[in-house]
């Protein structure tokens, strides 16, 4: 990489020192702060998440139910799923990462609607503090797709206070995609064209599609579920009328595309590294960008393949067996275009790009298993078993999860300032690579052998033991890699070497800026005279010569 | 909201207030008539009309200067009429009731 | 929905631009621009919000035509549609408000939002009227529900399962309701909308939140336009 410059160690003010005191965070309007408070946020409920995945795994080790009981296995299973979906995947990348670069990518000083980005945290605090309430006075037991009618006529525990959990931080949702969509149009600096953006924000702006139209139709869900557990109505009780499939179609109407809002951010991000640590412009640019696009398109066409065996129509799970075929194009065509951008690129190994490469194995096997999943013939061999598990852990962990934490990396220094150090980074993404597969591939054999999903007794099937034991193993391991971010990340504010304005010598505006930013971003508006993953021009400058001035 | 010099905007406001007034009674008596399975039908498409009055005309869409906002409207009707009609797909046709 | 320029705090006096103008945009025509399709993006997510509730009515329509009739015809259309009428005059008084300002007549504005303030007052109180009839016949879900012996329109010989009218009434409440919880916000926005044209805040220049809070009470009327056939005119034909 050609040098830049180090920091100088006068302190300047930046958006980190520009305010002191909690009220200065509680009630900033700057998109930066509010991506910090969501980054605090959504780590402790991941370890929440995390924490009920531990215990799920340690009651797995031995095939009896010792540990717990049932239904309190229910219940770990379905609060590690909804905190971790709804509290934790689902705003992780675009509340944390979006907030913080969207407006920095696109050059503008910040979103359309600061304040309407402070509310969306507090909505998301809310609801989590109603989730918080919910798990500890009880909780529920219902899975996380909480299915009818077991959850609004049978089941006792807090689905109404669970669900409304869920549709405040819902709302919380809608809100960062709305302003998501409304910036990147809006705001774009002078020169910055569509086909000028990174694909960060073709990512981000995909997953606010499926934000805006899908979170809805799961908030109307709720509302229904909690009308009909507190009068007993038969919306979606058989014995009184209902169509418990009626749920499943509502609930996954959106709840299919989410997964595609978890996993089109870190999509983005990958895009970001593997272009940076190649030293090449994205192969296939325009065909990456429109396949997010339809991935959020297609994504909305595919639900009820999670319903094929609940009793909808054979013709029905036809057309969407089919249409789900679909929407694997355009994942695969991002997979073949950065694996062309990797082909005769300048390739570094710095921890992002570990990251990246993880998410690029790892995504692929999860999405490949998904077409298996799509297939009737499969289906209904290994639905409801851990083969889904595996499924879609590889996307969201492997995935999701992974593409995230390269984002953390790539992106620290421009956001705190500091360097991570370098060697424990490379060494934390082999112990999580190594912990996830250790971890999940022995759940895709244990589902393909019939082990079913939600069960804490196996005991009438001993022989799923031992894959049992690696794959709790693994989740050990899995913790400690995910815990050694977490420390030196924080190491790093305080110890941290500082960082330089542009350490990885990347494209993209935000680099033009301050490490760490001031509020505004940019003291002049820059003017966009370059293509994105302009890496030719800017390694082509010779180390001295200065990069044209943003201001 | 651009200020077009349309010739009177409230010669159209009025004349749009109009027809809805007078789609909603045709409404009500269509519904008195045995139209069959149109009856719904019928009703659907006045609905839809008054609608697109209002979108088009009282909601300004029809004088917005720019593709957007009319993509943004397409767009939710579209995702809306998808989940209706998949789901209608399936319902419509199971063997079982 | 977008931040109140009237309640940012303007630090110093700029010259040269509006104080309405947010630190954040380039232009007044930027933040006009970026309330506007906020608005529209939102009333997107609205649409979706009452989409799951028309597919939930379309599927048990299909299902139980006969028995949804039946419970339809219990409900008062005539009011329905004085509804619907009441809410058109409404969407009306916005459009004219809007013009008002946009040609700087004050005082029309104010009656304009004062007239649709009203109108959406006099809607939930027909609409209050219909529920306390249908809470008086026993129509509304729970406990005391009852619908017996009621013939099927049509089919004077069968009678409609009252479970089934169940979820029409069910339908019915949860849709209305959402609907006019959707109408009571609006009536605080205009409350709002009003106090700030007392106070003399929007121009022929700048009346952007008028603009945004009429698209949202539009959306409202449009949401009624399709409830009243669906669930007032099912089968209503001698």
């Amino acid at each position: 990489m050609a040098t830049a410059t180090i920091a100088p160690p006068v302190e300047r003010e930046d958006y980190l020192n520009k305010h002191y005191g909690a009220g200065s965070w509680l009630f900033t309007t700057d998109h930066k702060r509010i991506a910090l408070l969501y980054l605090a946020s959504i780590t402790f409920f991941f370890f929440i998440g995390g924490f009920f995945a531990l215990l799920i795994r340690l009651e797995l080790l031995t095939p009896a139910s010792d540990l717990v009981q049932a239904d309190t296995y229910n219940k770990l299973f379905t609060q590690h799923g909804m905190v971790m979906v709804f509290f934790f995947l689902i705003p992780s990348i675009p509340a944390v990462l979006g907030n913080f670069l969207v407006p920095m990518m696109i050059g503008a000083k910040d979103l359309a609607f600061p304040k309407i980005n402070l509310l969306s945290w507090y909505l998301y605090i809310i609801g989590g503090a109603m989730m918080l309430h919910c798990m500890l006075t009880g909780g529920v037991d219902t899975g996380w797709t909480f299915y009818t009618p077991f959850s609004t006529a049978f089941t006792n525990t807090k689905i109404v206070e669970a669900g409304l959990a869920i549709f405040v931080a819902g709302f919380s949702s809608i809100l960062t995609g709305l302003n998501f969509v409304v910036t990147i149009h809006r705001m774009r600096a002078p020169g910055m064209t569509w086909s000028r953006l990174p694909l960060f924000i073709w990512a981000h702006y995909a997953t606010s599609i499926i934000q805006i139209l899908g979170t809805p139709v799961i908030a109307i869900t709720i509302v229904l579920v909690a009308v009909e557990r507190t009068l007993h109505l038969g919306i979606f009780d058989p014995k009184l009328g209902g169509d418990p499939l009626l749920f499943q179609h509502l609930f996954w109407f959106y709840s299919h595309p989410a997964v595609y809002i978890m996993i089109l951010p870190s999509m983005g991000i990958v895009s970001e590294i593997i272009a940076c640590f190649s030293r090449k412009r994205i192969f296939g640019y325009s065909f990456v960008a429109l396949s997010s696009i339809a991935i959020a398109v297609f994504g909305f066409l595919v639900w009820a393949h999670h319903m094929f065996v609940a009793g909808i129509s054979v013709y029905a799970a036809l057309v969407f067996s089919l249409l789900s075929y679909s929407v694997a194009v355009p994942s695969a065509v991002k997979v073949f275009n950065w694996t062309a951008t990797l082909y005769k690129g300048s390739i570094r190994y710095d921890a992002p790009m570990l990251y990246a490469f993880g998410f690029l194995g790892l995504f692929t096997i999860g999405g490949l298993t998904g077409l298996f999943l799509a297939a009737l013939g499969i289906d209904v061999h290994v639905t409801d078993t851990y083969f889904v598990v595996a499924h879609f852990h590889y996307i969201m962990v492997g995935g999701a999860l992974m593409g995230y934490l390269g984002g953390m990396h790539f992106w620290w220094p421009k956001i705190s300032g500091r360097l991570y150090p370098e060697g424990w980074a490379r060494l934390a993404a082999l112990i999580v690579f190594i912990g996830f597969n250790l971890t999940f591939f022995p759940q895709f054999l244990l589902g393909y052998l019939g082990m079913p999903r939600r069960y804490a007794d196996y005991s009438h099937m001993p022989e799923f033991q031992i894959l049992n034991v690696f794959s709790t193993a693994g989740s050990t391991v899995l913790g400690i890699g995910y815990l050694l971010p977490m420390i030196y990340f924080l190491w790093s504010m305080r110890y941290g070497k500082p960082a330089p304005d542009n350490p990885w010598n990347a494209a993209g505006l935000e680099w033009k800026t301050q490490s760490p930013p001031t509020t505004y971003n940019f003291e002049e508006e820059p003017v966009v005279t370059w293509e994105a993953y302009n890496y030719d021009e800017i390694d082509a400058r010779r180390p001295d010569e200065e990069a044209p001035s943003v201001g | 909201m651009s200020d077009h010099s349309k010739s009177s905007p409230l010669a159209t406001y009025f004349a749009v207030w109009g027809a809805l007034l007078v789609g909603t009674f045709l409404t009500y008596e269509a519904a008195l008539l045995d139209l069959g399975r149109y009856n719904a039908a019928v009703a659907l498409i006045i609905a839809t009309t008054k609608a697109l009055l209002v979108v088009l005309f009282f909601m300004h869409l029809k004088g917005a200067s720019e593709k957007l906002l009319k993509l943004v409207v397409a767009s939710t009707i579209f995702f809306l009429i998808l989940l209706l009609a998949l789901s209608m797909f399936d319902y419509g046709t199971r063997s079982f009731s | 929905m977008s931040d109140s320029p009237a309640t940012v705090v303007h630090g110093e006096a700029h010259a040269g631009h509006n104080p309405a103008l947010l630190h954040h945009f380039a232009t007044e025509e930027q933040q006009r621009d970026s309330a506007s399709f906020g608005m529209w993006i939102f009333l997107a997510t609205e649409v979706m919000f009452f989409g799951g509730l028309f597919c939930a009515y379309l599927i048990y329509r299909r299902w139980y035509f006969g028995d949804f009739g039946a419970a339809s015809k219990s409900i008062n259309a005539a009011l329905g549609a004085t509804n619907t009428a009441v809410l058109i005059c409404s969407s009306l008084t916005v459009v004219l408000a809007i013009w008002a300002a946009q040609t700087s007549r004050r005082a029309l504005m104010i009656v304009m939002l004062i007239l649709t303030m009203l109108f959406g007052v006099a809607f939930l109180g027909i609409k209050g009227i219909e529920y306390k009839d249908k809470f008086d016949e026993h129509h509304v879900p729970g406990p005391s529900f009852s619908f017996s012996n009621v013939p099927i329109p049509g089919h004077p010989n069968q009678y409609a399962n009252p479970q089934h009218a169940q979820i029409f009434f069910a339908l019915y409440f949860v849709m209305t309701g959402l609907h006019a919880l959707h109408m009571v916000i609006g009536l605080g926005i205009f409350a709002w909308l009003l106090w700030m044209a007392w106070k003399g805040r929007f121009t022929p220049e700048y009346h952007t939140p008028l603009e945004i809070g009429g698209l949202y009470w539009h959306f409202v009327d449009i949401v009624w336009i399709y409830l009243f056939p669906l669930l007032y005119l099912i089968d209503r034909h001698p």
